[in-house]
């Protein structure tokens, strides 16, 4: 038995087992590679050669039509989660000097009464996007835009750091002890809105998106009345506007307050 | 002959902690999402255990089961000592290490990524790393296997491997090649950008290396079942089985076209072509093949021992079978789960008839209802028929037994039938939270309550059945006899080497892994601008 030979074309089973084997996967490729996708008359197919180049998914071209483009500017930020997270003191330093000018509205220690945005400890990577957009023009403010206009990308990244570095700071309405809404913890899978926390820091923080907490409440509302509206479009893939758009206005209140309160 | 108890007792005692203590958390996350649940709380800490639950029941549990399994299996079929406890032992320390170190992370909310990895999701470093140390200390298994295997034959020219043993090897063949894929996706692909060397991902090409491990770590978890099937049932309810050689023909085909199937599970996804989602299909429907040969084969030896019993009639054979042995009882039951299971896993392999339950509650029902359902009853049976040969006490409480394994099985059914249900209801997986109250799945709630009451009845079975271990654990001393194996209707003298050997078997999975997965593979590591930015999970916090 064992001086039996296995990978011998005497061996039955080997002859057997192999053309089997191989007959399957060959009838099987003919049938998804050439068969199948040729049977299918809405993908146009010029040949058994590109036939089996789709079935295998070998990318085509796209085609060539001009894309439409949008009538607004959108967001050239490409946001990963590192970005920005390296602390650079030399960057601060220069941020700090540079954000003079920004304290008339956001406060001195990057925080202030004025419902402007508190940016002390806001993820550097979010405020150096927002000045980048009111540069870019992809989003509009009277007050931001001409500010931004004059900076430069470095500028950019040393206010963005020096305001990371600041200590966070509660505001005047802090309640730890409110409840949560609804949405900020479970969202509302129906409307397709995600829980405000997997992206803005209860839950978890994603890249890009801003930490809310100690945020003036008449902000918040603003901008999610502005996104809803579609007024502000320089969140990318308008992943804010389809959430904005589907919330109701006592939820957008309700979310206002609710982080205005936190930490 | 069994001289390394410990070691068998001590991988069959961390993998039954390990179930236990995931069992509790499978019944919580049954709970949290029903319309029992008032629902307010963090819904991350539902994904921590979802990826916890995962990770135990699918990496560490079934691994160990099948590791102190096949080292029963090698002293007992071979009736001399294992070559290698040593590094035996290193396996299993490496494993119950691996999983703590996985753990950790995955509590600390660090690494709720799943246990199926889900790339762009990248998680801690070391949740990764816990699980690649569980892959490594089973590949110590596999090698130790095949070494056992070889030295046996090369000592015993000319005489056939045990059945038994012959099954083992194959389902270490079977692991050791299917762990690949995920080894390369972790190595090659993740922890890469879990360490922070790079910040983006190829998640198209992470994925397809994941469905190469994917499904057949499913026949993997299978292959102890089946052992128990061919070499543990007939033997315990008094009878033969029906054909060895058709016992070792269903295990070459697990080894053989197990594998090249797992893009079955990557239907929805747009990285792989049409024809080879077909030809996968094709493949995994020969993966029924086995499984029927078996059904065939099992009854053939239960109506063998009914009738040596004196069982008479077309049918009456069925009512002269020991239905009190908690063997006979166990294999039954999970016959009837494989059933329905293999029925939905043939929806689940088409590809057409698999767009409407994809990514739906109907999938996760499906591979409760295989895995928890009729592999792991036979994981009880397993336990129960060796205790008395590890502990040298005695295990008499057939009762308790029989409820346990009664409960488990209707557990199961009323937990996986309603979810079935509401998969084809469209409910989503991978959910933490339902707003039952929406009339538009208000009509799942129902469905979703019953699932969750099943999940208790599987707890409550589970804690029975540590009951009746813990309990062997102090029961009579006494001496269980040498552990023995079903003998065949027809003990075989001679027989190809074919059924007596794997080179021919492998030779044929690595041919049809390089038919099924080379132009897949090959492609998405040749074409550029495929990597996506990775999306850390728990970094915020």
């Amino acid at each position: 038995m064992s001086d039996q030979p296995l990978f011998s074309p005497r061996n039955p089973w080997f002859g057997i087992s192999v053309g089997v084997t191989a007959a399957i996967a060959v009838l099987s490729a003919v049938a998804g590679l050439i068969w199948l996708p040729l049977a299918q008359p809405n993908l146009k197919l010029a040949s058994v050669w590109d036939a089996i180049c789709s079935a295998a998914g070998v990318p085509r071209a796209a085609v060539q039509e001009a894309a439409v483009k949008p009538d607004f500017k959108t967001s050239n930020v490409v946001m990963t989660s590192e970005m920005l997270t390296k602390v650079d003191q030399v960057s601060i330093g220069r941020g700090a000097t540079l954000a003079q000018r920004c304290a008339i509205c956001h406060g001195p220690q990057g925080v202030s009464d004025a419902h402007s945005p508190n940016l002390a400890g806001q993820f550097a990577a979010v405020t150096y996007k927002e000045l980048n957009d009111f540069k870019t023009g992809a989003r509009v403010s009277v007050v931001m835009s001409p500010f931004a206009a004059a900076m430069s990308d470095q500028d950019m990244k040393d206010v963005a750091a020096y305001y990371a570095y600041l200590p966070r700071v509660p505001s005047n309405n802090l309640d730890t002890g409110r409840a949560a809404p609804a949405v900020v913890v479970t969202g509302a899978p129906l409307r397709n809105i995600p829980p405000c926390g997997s992206c803005h820091g209860d839950i978890d923080n994603k890249a890009g998106s801003p930490w809310l907490g100690g945020q003036s409440a008449v902000y918040i509302k603003a901008q999610l009345e502005a996104f809803a509206s579609g007024t502000r479009r320089n969140d990318i893939s308008q992943q804010m506007r389809n959430i904005a758009r589907q919330m109701t206005a006592e939820e957008i209140d309700q979310v206002a307050h609710y982080y205005e309160a936190q930490p | 002959m069994l001289t390394s108890k410990r070691l068998i007792l001590a991988h069959f005692w961390l993998a039954f902690i390990v179930f236990g203590a995931a069992l509790v958390l499978g019944a919580w996350q049954m709970f949290v999402r029903s319309p029992l649940n008032a629902w307010h709380f963090n819904p991350e800490f539902y994904y921590r255990s979802v990826t916890a639950h995962g990770s135990a029941m699918g990496y560490v549990f079934p691994t160990l089961i099948a590791m102190g399994f096949g080292y029963a299996i090698t002293e007992a079929s071979f009736e001399k000592a294992l070559i290698g406890r040593r590094w035996a032992w290193t396996g299993f320390f490496l494993v119950a290490v691996g999983a703590v170190v996985a753990m950790i992370p995955v509590s600390l909310g660090l690494a709720s990524v799943l246990y199926t990895f889900y790339p762009p999701m990248v998680g801690n470093p070391f949740y990764y790393i816990g699980v690649v140390m569980v892959v490594v200390g089973s590949w110590i298994w596999v090698a130790l296997m095949v070494i056992n295997f070889v030295i046996w034959k090369r000592e015993n020219p000319g005489k056939p491997v045990p059945l038994a043993m012959y099954a083992n090897v194959a389902g270490c063949l079977l692991w050791g090649w299917t762990a690949v894929g995920a080894a390369l996706e972790i190595l090659f692909l993740i922890l890469p950008v879990a360490l922070g060397f790079k910040s983006t991902i190829d998640a198209g090409l992470a994925r397809v290396f994941f469905s190469w491990s994917l499904h057949a770590i499913v026949y993997f978890w299978l292959i102890p079942t089946y052992i128990a099937y061919y070499t543990i049932f007939p033997r315990a309810i008094g009878g033969r089985l029906y054909s060895d050689a058709m016992a070792r023909i269903s295990f070459i085909l697990f080894v053989v076209v197990a594998m090249p199937i797992g893009v079955h599970h990557l239907f929805a996804d747009p990285q792989v072509g049409a024809g080879f989602k077909f030809m996968h299909s094709v493949f995994t429907g020969l993966v029924a093949l086995p499984t029927l040969l078996t059904v065939f084969t099992i009854c053939a030896s239960a109506e063998i021992a009914s009738r040596l019993r004196g069982g008479r009639g077309a049918f009456g054979w069925i009512g002269a079978l020991p239905w009190s042995n908690p063997i006979m009882l166990a294999t039954a039951l999970s016959l009837v789960m494989l059933g329905f299971g293999g029925a939905g896993g043939l929806i689940n392999m088409s590809y057409q008839l698999d767009a409407t339950v994809h990514n739906t509650q109907w999938i996760t029902g499906h591979f409760h209802l295989i895995f928890g359902g009729a592999i792991v009853i036979m994981y009880f049976a397993i336990a129960y028929d060796l205790w008395p040969h590890l502990t040298d006490r005695a295990l008499d409480s057939f009762g308790l037994m029989r409820t346990q394994l009664w409960l488990w099985f209707i557990g199961m059914i009323v937990t996986t039938f309603p979810w079935h249900y509401v998969g084809i209801l469209g409910m989503p997986r991978r959910m933490a939270y339902y707003d039952y109250a929406n009339p538009a799945i208000s009509p799942q709630a129902f469905s979703v309550t019953m699932s969750a009451i099943g999940g208790f009845i599987l707890l409550l079975s589970g804690l029975l059945f540590l009951l009746v271990l813990i309990r062997g654990q102090f029961g009579a001393r006494g001496e269980a006899g040498a552990y023995r194996f079903a003998v065949p209707l027809h003990m075989p003298a001679r027989i190809p080497v074919a059924l007596n050997s794997f080179g021919l078997w492998l030779a044929l999975m690595v041919g049809l892994t390089v038919v099924n997965y080379g132009f897949p593979i090959a492609q998405l590591m040749a074409l550029n601008e495929t990597s996506v930015p990775a999306v850390y999970v728990g970094a915020g916090r």
